[in-house]
């Protein structure tokens, strides 16, 4: 019987909403829209880190931009009180992604830390992720990019450079993910708050973007996370993601 | 179902001998004329459908009009619209076998490998679709030292189990009942097809003992079979309404997607019955007018189910009354040119079916002919509202994209048709289309006194 229990135990923690119970950590990410000023450093420094290629004008006016952060833009209004709003998306990092059912052969799948992520060797490119995606936020290889001549110069030798037919997204930059890990193992010490810092959260000039782990209690983004300002993207439609915006209150009551 | 006025109807009262060298002339007395038109129809498949795939496959999925929120396109409205032809062949010969409906026999066999080759179709199509489509088996379970194995939960994952159940349980159930139709032609042939047919009928020499087990056999084949035609298309809807995206995500999908797999299925089994019968005039004495009538009587009661379907499934949206429904629903109903495309597919899907209910129309077999290419069309553009179109309104504005196929698609799209006739010509000349020994069961003469 203890057998069977043990049994039992174990597929029902594989059950449990992306394991996050157990994981080490939650990497999480708060973005103060009050800070944004939607000035796109964060999709130049994603660009530049994550070996992304530049598709041409031709590619972005068929919607088949390439960048994992996006800058949403939307106006509201008739012409004397036009009021804009800008919003940065990139992967949500859903705790109960709805594309991690989708894929067919697990090419997408929840890891220790909370991440959701994507084996760029395992895709088949079935598009039912980018179908199932919520927030559009999924990029798929349409041809085989080739880094232009002076952009392959500067490719991130951390980062895989993909094949044509396969499915990316926002990693968090994982690989940085990685390297504090490894550093802190070697230092025989824990992740602290602040080892990993991605490329956006790096280099977003008024700090709007900050990156942290949510399962500690101490760290910058749970702070942040408890801010009455806090809502997160499509909340309604239950996919927990692990992306929290804090609400732009700095100009309310002014353009009324 | 005891229907004994209609059984003496639907009887084909003819010569067993007759019956062999009818069939046997179906598929021996080849014209020119036949060569001509299947080579012209080899040469579109190839021009429209093998080669734009070597030039996607070799290019990448860039050549489609595929753009990130609309990432499904035409390829997977072949798909699903293809599962539904098969659908049709399967409930004839196994739901209407176990019904002992009388005049399924003499267009059983030719539905049955109508099946066969348009899910040959609907695998190549989720090939086609696929990125990476040279790594198509990973999709298999197969036991490997990286141990990698499939995500059970995923949709698709259901999808290669339901279509590949369908092709093996469809190969396995045609060519058994087609095992004493090749014993009976191997005493005609001569030369490779005599080999041929020695071969595939596995000795079989027709003693009472064997047409018991064959009965007992196909009656078993049947019921196992039978639940496919729910179960199939379903999964295949699944694949939509196990997501979240607003259009795609209704519990009324199943059903919907069954009957109207039937709908279109129907209208392809006219439409290839009136091919088949202005080739061979000789077949007219076995698919006679009787059956466009049985068969238009089961479009009527199809045409209608799916009506009400329709209908539910927009009401589901409105009265759902998220925001994101009610976009889908405003891109789908009010915003051109897919409102005109609704009021086609409802025009040939519901209001010109409804001229079935004249036995005169349903006897006729111009009019059905026409009528059912009409319900292929529109069938076809039920599936393409649906699954670029979602695509097209999902939750955020910023990110909203019209989806426009591109030559490539449009190419396959019609090669598959193409390829799909050539396949049927081939397959009339090298097995029966229609079942001699079936045909036979309707004279109801002992099996002894006719020879084969």
């Amino acid at each position: 019987m203890s057998v069977l229990k043990s049994i039992g135990g174990k597929l029902k923690s594989y059950r449990t909403g992306g394991n996050q119970e157990t994981a080490d950590h939650r990497w999480g990410m708060v973005v103060d829209l009050d800070r944004c000023n939607g000035c796109e450093a964060c999709v130049v420094a994603c660009y530049a880190e994550n070996n992304l290629p530049v598709v041409g004008e031709a590619d972005c006016a068929v919607s088949r931009a390439f960048s994992w952060i996006r800058i949403e833009r939307y106006v509201e209004g008739e012409y004397p009180n036009v009021k804009t709003g800008f919003i940065p998306i990139m992967c949500q990092q859903c705790g109960k992604a709805p594309c991690e059912t989708g894929c067919p052969v697990y090419a997408t799948y929840h890891n220790q830390d909370g991440l959701n992520v994507q084996v760029y060797n395992r895709c088949v490119g079935t598009f039912t992720c980018a179908t199932y995606c919520p927030y559009d936020v999924r990029r798929f290889n349409w041809r085989s990019y080739k880094p232009q001549a002076p952009l392959d110069e500067q490719l991130n030798p951390d980062v895989s450079v993909r094949e044509m037919g396969v499915m990316e997204k926002c990693t968090f930059c994982i690989q940085r993910i990685v390297a504090a890990k490894d550093k802190a193992k070697d230092e025989n010490r824990a992740v602290k708050d602040g080892d990993v810092r991605p490329a956006c959260v790096q280099s977003c000039p008024p700090g709007a973007l900050v990156f942290g782990d949510l399962n500690d209690p101490a760290s910058e983004v749970s702070k942040l996370a408890k801010s009455p300002r806090r809502y997160r993207l499509l909340e309604e439609l239950n996919a927990d993601p692990s992306v929290i915006y804090l609400k732009r209150v700095a100009d309310e009551g002014k353009n009324e | 179902m005891s229907n004994h006025g209609h059984d003496e109807e639907t009887k084909v009262r003819v010569d067993f001998k007759e019956v062999n060298r009818d069939i046997f002339s179906v598929m021996t007395d080849t014209g020119p004329r036949y060569y001509v038109v299947m080579a012209l129809f080899a040469m579109a498949a190839v021009g429209l459908f093998i080669l734009p795939w070597a030039y996607q496959i070799y290019n990448g999925q860039g050549v489609t009009g595929l753009n990130v929120p609309v990432v499904w396109g035409v390829y997977l409205v072949n798909f699903v619209f293809w599962v539904g032809v098969a659908h049709a062949g399967t409930l004839i010969s196994a739901m209407l076998f176990i019904t002992k409906t009388p005049w399924r026999r003499a267009i059983a066999r030719s539905a049955e490998s109508m099946t066969l080759l348009a899910l040959f179709l609907v695998t190549l199509f989720i090939f086609i679709h696929m990125g990476r489509p040279w790594n198509f088996y990973w999709t298999f379970p197969y036991p490997n030292q990286r141990q990698l194995w499939l995500n059970f939960q995923s949709p698709i994952m259901f999808d290669v189990f339901a279509i590949g159940t369908y092709f093996t349980s469809s190969v396995v159930f045609l060519y058994f009942g087609m095992i004493p139709d090749f014993a009976a032609l191997k005493h005609h042939a001569t030369g490779w097809r005599k080999q041929l047919y020695s071969v595939l009928s596995v000795g079989w020499r027709g003693s009472d003992k064997e047409w018991h087990v064959h009965g007992k056999a196909t009656m078993f084949f049947a019921s196992f079979i039978m639940p496919l035609v729910v179960s199939v298309h379903s999964i295949v809807s699944w694949d939509f309404a196990l997501s979240i995206v607003p259009g795609y995500t209704k519990t009324v999908f199943a059903p919907y997607f069954v009957t109207g797999a039937l709908l279109s299925g129907f209208a392809g089994v006219i439409t290839m019955l009136t091919l088949v019968r202005w080739a061979f005039p000789v077949t007219k004495k076995y698919i006679t007018l009787m059956h466009y009538d049985r068969v238009g009587v089961f479009i009527l009661v199809l045409s209608l189910t799916w009506s009400y379907l329709t209908g539910l499934e927009v009401f589901t949206g409105i009265y759902a009354n998220t925001t994101y429904e009610t976009e889908h629903l405003i891109y789908k109903l009010a915003v051109s040119p897919y409102i005109y495309l609704f009021s086609l597919m409802i025009f040939c899907n519901t209001v010109l079916p409804l001229i079935l209910i004249l036995k005169k129309v349903r006897k006729s077999t111009s009019a059905m002919f026409v009528m059912c290419l009409f319900i292929i069309v529109g069938m076809w553009l039920e599936r393409y509202l649906i699954i670029p179109n979602s695509l097209s309104r999902k939750f955020l504005p910023y990110m909203w994209h019209d989806y426009m196929p591109t030559w490539v698609e449009g190419a396959i799209t019609i090669g598959a048709f193409c390829a799909f006739v050539t396949m049927f010509m081939v397959m009339i000349k090298i097995a029966p289309i229609i079942s001699p020994f079936e045909v036979k069961e309707d004279s109801g003469v002992p099996m002894e006194k006719g020879g084969h």
